[in-house]
């Protein structure tokens, strides 16, 4: 199957900040791929140079199989983005901007296709609206008809949900689960709210500081092999200095406000527990740290 | 591309801003218009006494429509171009500051063509600002105070054109108007490839604009043949070329042109350097990256 993103090797600074780090993804056709980091890990850069905003530095983007720098008008006639804030022409109507972008994208687009497309994003009733009366929301959503306009096979969307109330944020979800289940499309979406990207990503990229620092399929990134745990008793010190007496020294991480943090395989979680009770130590709380967000924390250090 | 140039102009002209120019122009010149139908007289009899000539035509012929649109464009002229470097200055830098740009540059259009279209549409809401000048300042001049020979005051001397040997003078000094006006709006385009905000190419412009009069105007000889000849500024200044005539022993030659060289040399001069603000403005903005 060939990848509709394969990024090798890129590489790029500013000035002495390395923003982009010898950073290497495959995206395959008819996921949502999930690109995360903190704010400044680079996600934004590397968004941007996949849609030769800024110029690529070393390395190689292919996306459909061609080379970007060598098929640029190619790959982005079947790509649609939506780049952080929903930035339209507000004194134009909704009907305008779909108009304006849909001409530039390369497509005529008739009366009906435009209404079809505000439909689907439940704007139809504002099409002759000026998008200066839109809320953040509505924005939001014109901003996906907009990226969505030329029927892309590929879509990126970098943060569609900042800025946006918790509807908001579900009605996002749904359209991206939406796109990617009904129409077919790739989705290649960047956030830093690790939470969205559980509930919608197949696949997950994870960058900090301009390095990718995991990927892979989200289940087997969220339940490996081995797992952090944490373990709250009533007395941390004696069970640190207990802990680290046995046998259990090994899997000791760290020591934090009382709470202590292990790394273990899954299956030894009872008989820890079993252990700690043994020796007379009171258990309050024994939680293996299983959501993306811990992951992601127990991976950037934080 | 025709498609593309079209949403540029709709663009243009679904902005408030865009008639700002329009109403400008209309109130300046309709502002001259009334001050000369109430005390035209009384400012004609100033300027003939001023001149060194005596002529035979009355102070109530030489009010007339043709004059008022001379004095007019004299006025408006060099004032036009702030209000062309408000639309041009904001073609790029405006859509940056926007958050439209990163948009339209991630399109299967090459910023190029990007940049010729948005240069284009400039040019076309120039040349619209000029023909609504010409309404105004010629039209209505026309129909408010009548037709009749016209009288041009020069720091060489006077003459008079015949009325039947102006009209095709204006429309030359339109056409060359328009080139000077394009040049301008190139230079703010350029301005604007390179700022992320439209506030800064306006002001950039406008401020080479006055920079760039101010010399043309002085009258030190030192300047005149070591700065003057290469500004833009002093070549826009080409269109009254059409109006001054060659004469015989004081009798005007009807169609004549006194220095046509002259007029064509201003001419490919600006157009040289329209062509060169719109190469930099591409130069430029094929690397650029954009981060707005």
């Amino acid at each position: 199957m060939t990848p509709v993103i394969e990024v090798k090797h890129l590489f790029r600074h500013f000035g002495d900040i390395k923003a982009v780090d010898d950073l290497s993804f495959t995206v395959f056709p008819g996921q949502v791929y999930g690109f995360l980091g903190q704010n400044g890990a680079g996600k934004s850069t590397t968004i941007r140079m996949l849609l030769t905003l800024i110029q690529q530095g070393s390395g190689s983007i292919e996306i459909f199989g061609m080379d970007l720098k060598k098929h640029r008008s190619e790959i982005l006639r079947q790509t649609g983005a939506m780049i952080e804030r929903p930035d339209l022409y507000k004194y134009l109507t909704a009907k305008d901007n779909l108009r304006i972008f849909a001409t530039l994208s390369g497509i005529k687009i008739t009366a009906t296709e435009i209404k079809e497309q505000l439909e689907r994003v439940g704007l139809a009733d504002r099409a002759d609206s000026k998008v200066k009366t839109f809320s953040q929301g509505m924005k939001q959503r014109l901003g996906i008809a907009v990226a969505l306009v030329h029927d892309p096979k590929l879509v990126i969307l970098d943060e569609p949900t900042n800025g946006l109330d918790p509807q908001g944020i579900a009605d996002m979800r749904k359209l991206i689960i939406h796109l990617r289940r009904d129409l077919g499309k790739t989705v290649f979406v960047s956030s830093h709210l690790l939470n969205e990207i559980e509930l919608i990503a197949d696949s997950v990229l994870i960058i900090n500081k301009g390095k990718k620092v995991a990927e892979g399929n989200k289940d087997a990134l969220l339940n490996p092999a081995k797992t952090m745990v944490e373990l709250i008793t009533d007395n941390a010190g004696n069970a640190y200095a207990l802990l680290k007496q046995s046998s259990w020294a090994e899997n000791l991480v760290n020591h934090q406000n009382d709470i202590i943090t292990l790394e273990l395989d899954k299956s030894r979680v009872p008989e820890l527990n079993r252990s700690l009770v043994e020796k007379g130590i009171n258990v309050r709380s024994l939680r293996p740290k299983h959501s993306l967000e811990d992951y992601f924390l127990s991976l950037t250090g934080h | 591309m025709w498609q593309l140039f079209q949403l540029e102009v709709y663009k243009i002209f679904r902005r408030p801003r865009t008639y700002i120019a329009f109403a400008v122009i209309a109130f300046i010149i309709l502002l001259i218009q009334i001050g000369l139908k109430f005390g035209g007289k009384e400012y004609v009899g100033i300027v003939m006494s001023g001149l060194n000539e005596t002529f035979e035509a009355p102070t109530d012929q030489v009010l007339n429509g043709y004059f008022v649109c001379y004095l007019t464009l004299n006025l408006l002229l060099i004032h036009i171009p702030i209000l062309v470097a408000l639309i041009a200055g904001d073609m790029i830098s405006g859509e940056a500051s926007m958050g439209t740009l990163r948009l339209i540059v991630a399109k299967p259009v090459s910023r190029t063509k990007l940049l010729l279209i948005k240069f284009s549409a400039s040019c076309f809401y120039t040349l619209i600002l000029l023909i609504w000048v010409a309404i105004f300042a010629l039209l209505l001049s026309v129909m408010l105070f009548g037709t009749n020979d016209l009288l041009v005051a020069k720091v060489s001397g006077s003459n008079i054109i015949s009325s039947a040997d102006v009209l095709w003078r204006y429309f030359a000094a339109f056409i060359f108007a328009g080139i000077g006006l394009i040049t301008v709006a190139a230079l703010s385009f350029m301005f604007s490839a390179f700022a992320d905000n439209s506030i800064g190419p306006i002001v950039a412009t406008v401020c080479v604009i006055i920079v760039f009069t101010i010399l043309t105007q002085m009258q030190i000889p030192f300047y005149d043949e070591t700065v003057k000849p290469y500004l833009f500024t002093t070549h826009m200044l080409g269109w009254k070329g059409f109006f001054y005539v060659k004469g015989v022993e004081g009798v005007t030659i009807d169609g004549s042109i006194e220095n046509f060289p002259a007029i064509v040399k201003s001419g490919l001069i600006l157009l040289v350097y329209s062509a060169l603000f719109v190469f930099v403005a591409i130069w430029y903005f094929r690397k650029k990256n954009i981060l707005s």
